[in-house]
């Protein structure tokens, strides 16, 4: 399976994304610059975090404007799995791929920490190995993870069984209905704050994150059977 | 200023306007002599920035020359952006710790962060990859606003640069003394990867080369930021709010990135950051490094604002650009590259052979100047020194006894005490996680971060006690090179070499001069007895207020190299059953202690002293046995003494607790800061191969799983029983505590 790892000048977790991919899911990740305009030969999107153009703007802002965010826009309706981190959350709500917008954190600092987050749906491409409602140890890392939508739109959030993860146990952010990850109502595109490519290794503390790309791969299989 | 409105020549030297720029009248005659004739407006400005303390060391020289900066490990030595040690399989590890004092105190979140971009700039510019951040920041108490004020601006503003560039910022230390009240310390250091063949200098060679401009326009900030570091504040300071530079992490993400692909490049002859004195002493410096000279069009320097002159342009501090010589004919290749991130190269003159440094300005030279009167022949003076009354006074003292009645409610204070308290508050809002390879985030001895590859990983620490190093600069600077070896061990390192950032008041009071000269000679000791040269370092002189001295506060920042990343140990203790052991004895020792500061409100007396060859038999000994895989913890015994740190093993596990046994004056036994000490604890079943290796180790209990901390004396009567949770209610609750009180 063949992941392409975007990045967006000022993306700084696009390193970890790759060493997720590559080294500790053993699947194959490939970097591409912003301005690529063709995604076709991907199996799947992943939008990592950091600061792109600065995030002097709204975070996310300037980034949905670049050349690769139509071809990402395209594998979202083919219904390639895309996943957005962090900066790639914002940038997802940003391009409309997702509903809600980013608020500062409402202590109006960074944070970053190990959270506790509860698995709201296992029933989707990227939380099937998880059991329902387990909570799971992930970081995050961010000043701008306060989500919020308006009430019709977290109705049909609940409705679909959207809200993907939620905060268990204090919420570090603020963040509407302890919210920290949701997917489109297709269910291919999942945007989270939380970091799940550094949760791959329990030498750095948890490896809870590595769940969620073998979610992928599995369905992946599942849906690519190969015929001889 | 418009060139027009300049004064002449001879105005600059009747009306004697060059004092106003830092320079002595002995200087400036200097300056007539070399020139041959009278400087410019510009020519003066080059020279007055050049000669700055900051830039020249001019009156820290004769005393940095003491420092060990030899070893067979160590590949590039002071004088470079970053000294660099051999770390094996092809690889060496790049470090540098730099202050930005001044402009913190004046504008502190673009202080701070400033800072963490040019310390990012001096490693990245050896061709080094960074991979994590540390700062060691000092703040008077945290009951007034003022303090307040700048202690949060500048956390977030090392947060907001380090975490936009993608650094890790993984550790350091917080001290807080009524000392830094008016100058509060902002010292950041960087540590890279670079493999040996990437290796490269700041250098300018080859007649005819092409002079490279990358980066950010030059805008008017940060004139004169290197003469404003090099005088004392006062209350006018405020007044050099624009001599602090504003910086733009996002730029430098992308200067990051273009600089280490173009290091790939033979097309790449040197690169070098223009940090202090910017444009100046980058080119001067390549210049007198290769032997050779440089002239620029100041014309063709990308301009933030219209109309700049050339002092203007040559002084400015603007941030986040480099200075690089380019093959000539090869340019084509460079423009290309920077392009791919959407940054404009530029050239912007060419390498000579005069060895001179001459600018052209619409058509006409405007400065020509001798590039080695600027950087290597800059002067050098040897200031007078005194040994200071109140030192006398100290050692006089009969030693200090303090009075302890309550064993349990002095522990209680003692982990309220900002200085000890967990600085969870600051390290919260650092990303100390991004590239994945943090294994030890801050909060233990040292911080931990693994090279990606390989099975090695690298220990770094920030530490300087201050209090000792003030009332004994000798005893003090050895004990701060030994207690940043002593963390560096704790996490399973060997350590490899430090850096230096010497924080120290104005030099031309002989008492200055002398806490500068003694701290050197007792740091110096220190290094050869731990094999660890000085291979990088800063000078930060006259930090006072309104006359009044910081405390002398030479830092040292400390990597180490785990050889295994099996060999990875915290302070946190493992498993219940686990045997405590203490390695050193407690003596009488209270001076300059967080006991004396707590109870008495001030520190006098003797620094606690300390032997170097135990030191350094201890550290070895200690290393042996965590290399040998029997020590589960380990954390070193330093501010607030045994119980602080006791309590900080118990506070960093989940769920245990621990119950020892102690004798002697208990007093000195929980709290005296005895140096050469650690709290070790260790598998039953290593007991004996730990007990061999170890002569020193004495067992006192045992981690327990009750979540209680317990202190008893020999014939089992408890001075101690606190529950871990309050103490750690205490220890975490006491910075959030102090910044949300209203006065």
């Amino acid at each position: 399976m063949k992941f392409a790892v975007i990045v967006f000048p000022g993306s700084n977790c696009d390193v970890d994304m790759y060493h997720a991919i590559a080294d500790e899911l053993g699947e194959e990740a490939e970097y591409v610059w912003h301005d690529a305009e063709n995604l076709d030969r991907f199996d799947a999107i992943l939008l990592p975090g950091g600061f792109s153009y600065g995030d002097y703007l709204r975070s996310g802002a300037i980034a949905r404007f670049s050349n690769v965010m139509k071809a990402v826009q395209k594998a979202a309706e083919e219904g390639k799995p895309i996943l957005g981190v962090c900066n790639g959350f914002q940038i997802l709500l940003e391009a409309g791929l997702l509903p809600g917008a980013m608020r500062r954190n409402n202590s109006l600092k960074f944070i970053c920490r190990p959270v506790s987050l509860r698995v709201e749906n296992n029933e989707t491409m990227f939380t099937s190995a998880y059991k329902q409602g387990e909570v799971i140890t992930i970081p995050i890392a961010h000043g701008e993870g306060n989500y919020y939508c308006d009430e019709q739109t977290l109705k049909r959030l609940i409705e679909n069984r959207q809200i993907v993860f939620r905060y268990h146990g204090e919420n570090p952010n603020g963040s509407l209905e302890d919210i920290a990850g949701i997917m489109n109502e297709k269910g291919n595109v999942l945007g989270m704050m939380p970091h799940p490519e550094r949760a791959v290794d329990p030498l750095l503390g948890s490896a809870d994150g590595l769940r969620l790309f073998q979610s992928i791969v599995k369905y992946w299989r599942e849906t690519h059977v190969v015929t001889a | 200023m418009s060139l027009l409105l300049e004064p002449s020549p001879t105005t600059i030297k009747e009306e004697k306007l060059y004092r106003e720029m830092g320079l002595t009248d002995e200087e400036f005659a200097m300056i007539e002599k070399i020139l041959g004739r009278l400087p410019n407006y510009t020519e003066t400005g080059i020279f007055s920035v050049m000669w700055s303390e900051h830039c020249s060391y001019k009156n820290s020289k004769p005393v940095l020359k003491k420092f060990p900066t030899e070893g067979k490990h160590v590949l590039q030595g002071p004088g470079e952006g970053a000294g660099i040690i051999d770390i094996g399989d092809g690889l060496a590890v790049a470090f540098k710790i730099e202050s930005h004092n001044h402009p913190s105190a004046i504008e502190p979140y673009q202080g701070a962060a400033t800072g963490v971009g040019g310390i990012i700039r001096d490693v990245f510019s050896m061709g080094a990859r960074p991979i994590a951040l540390l700062n060691s920041l000092r703040f008077g108490e945290l009951t007034s606003p003022r303090v307040k004020y700048l202690f949060e601006h500048v956390v977030a503003g090392i947060a907001g640069y380090g975490n936009c560039v993608g650094i890790p910022t993984v550790g350091g230390e917080v001290q807080f003394d009524p000392a830094y009240e008016g100058n509060p310390l902002v010292n950041a250091m960087c540590v890279g990867i670079i493999r040996h063949e990437d290796i490269q200098r700041g250098i300018a060679s080859g007649v005819g080369n092409t002079v490279m401009y990358v980066g950010a326009k030059t805008g008017r900030d940060g004139i004169h930021g290197a003469t404003f570091a090099s005088e004392e504040l006062t209350e006018q300071s405020e007044e050099k709010r624009p001599a602090v530079q504003v910086g733009d992490p996002f730029m430098e993400k992308l200067l990051l990135e273009a600089c280490l692909e173009v290091v790939k490049s033979d097309a790449l002859v040197g690169m070098q950051d223009m940090g202090a004195a910017g444009l100046t002493s980058s080119s001067a410096e390549m210049a007198s490094k290769g032997g050779f000279g440089i002239e620029m069009n100041l014309d063709l320097v990308p301009q933030r604002e219209t109309g700049m002159t050339p002092y203007e342009m040559m002084l400015s501090e603007s941030q986040e650009r480099m200075l690089l010589v380019v093959k000539q004919g090869r340019e084509q290749e460079i423009y290309d590259l920077f392009a791919k991130y959407g940054l404009e190269a530029k050239a912007i003159g060419k390498v000579t052979d005069d060895k001179m440094l001459r600018l052209y300005f619409r058509g006409e030279v405007v400065a020509e100047i001798p590039v080695d009167a600027l950087a290597k022949d800059a002067p050098v003076y040897f200031k007078p020194s005194k040994e200071p009354a109140y030192y006398r006074e100290f050692q006089a003292m009969e030693p200090y006894i303090p009075d302890v009645a309550n064993y349990e409610e002095t522990l209680l204070a003692l982990l309220a005490q900002p200085t000890i308290a967990s600085k969870e508050w600051v390290y919260q809002q650092y990303d100390y996680m991004v590239r994945t390879n943090t294994v030890v985030a801050p909060g233990s001895d040292a911080a931990v971060v693994r090279i990606r590859g390989t099975n090695k990983a690298l220990a770094m620490t920030t530490d300087c006690n201050s209090r000792y190093i003030y009332l004994d600069p000798e005893t003090g600077g050895k004990i701060a090179v030994a207690e940043a070896a002593r963390n560096v061990i704790c996490s399973g390192a060997k350590p490899l070499a430090i850096t230096d950032c010497l924080n120290f008041g104005n030099p031309e009071k002989p008492e200055i001069f002398w806490q500068l000269e003694k701290a050197v000679d007792g740091m110096s000791e220190a290094c050869r007895a731990l094999g660890t040269p000085v291979i990088s370092g800063n000078v930060s002189l006259y930090n006072e207020t309104n006359g009044e001295a910081i405390y002398p506060t030479p830092v040292v920042g400390m990597v180490g190299l785990v050889e295994d990343i099996q060999h990875i140990t915290t302070q946190a203790f493992q498993q219940a059953g686990d045997l405590i052991y203490v390695i050193g004895e407690a003596k009488q020792e209270f001076g300059g202690s967080e006991l004396q500061k707590l109870l008495e409100g001030r520190i006098f007396g003797k620094a606690p002293a300390i032997n170097l060859e135990i030191e350094a038999k201890r550290q070895r000994e200690l290393l042996a046995a965590i290399q040998a895989g029997v020590v589960a913890s380990a954390h070193d015994i330093a501010e607030g003494g045994f119980a602080v740190a006791l309590a900080e093993c118990v506070m960093s596990a989940d769920g245990l607790g621990a119950k020892v046994t102690v004798d002697g004056d208990m007093t000195a036994q929980l709290f005296s800061e005895t140096q050469s000490r650690f709290i070790v604890s260790v598998r039953k079943e290593d007991r004996e191969t730990f007990e061999q290796l170890v002569a020193d180790a004495k067992l006192i209990g045992e981690v327990t799983n009750d979540g209680t901390l317990l202190v008893e004396r020999a014939g089992g009567e408890a001075v101690i029983r606190l529950s871990v949770a309050q103490m750690r209610n205490v220890w975490k609750g006491a910075i959030p505590c102090l910044l949300k009180s209203k006065d």
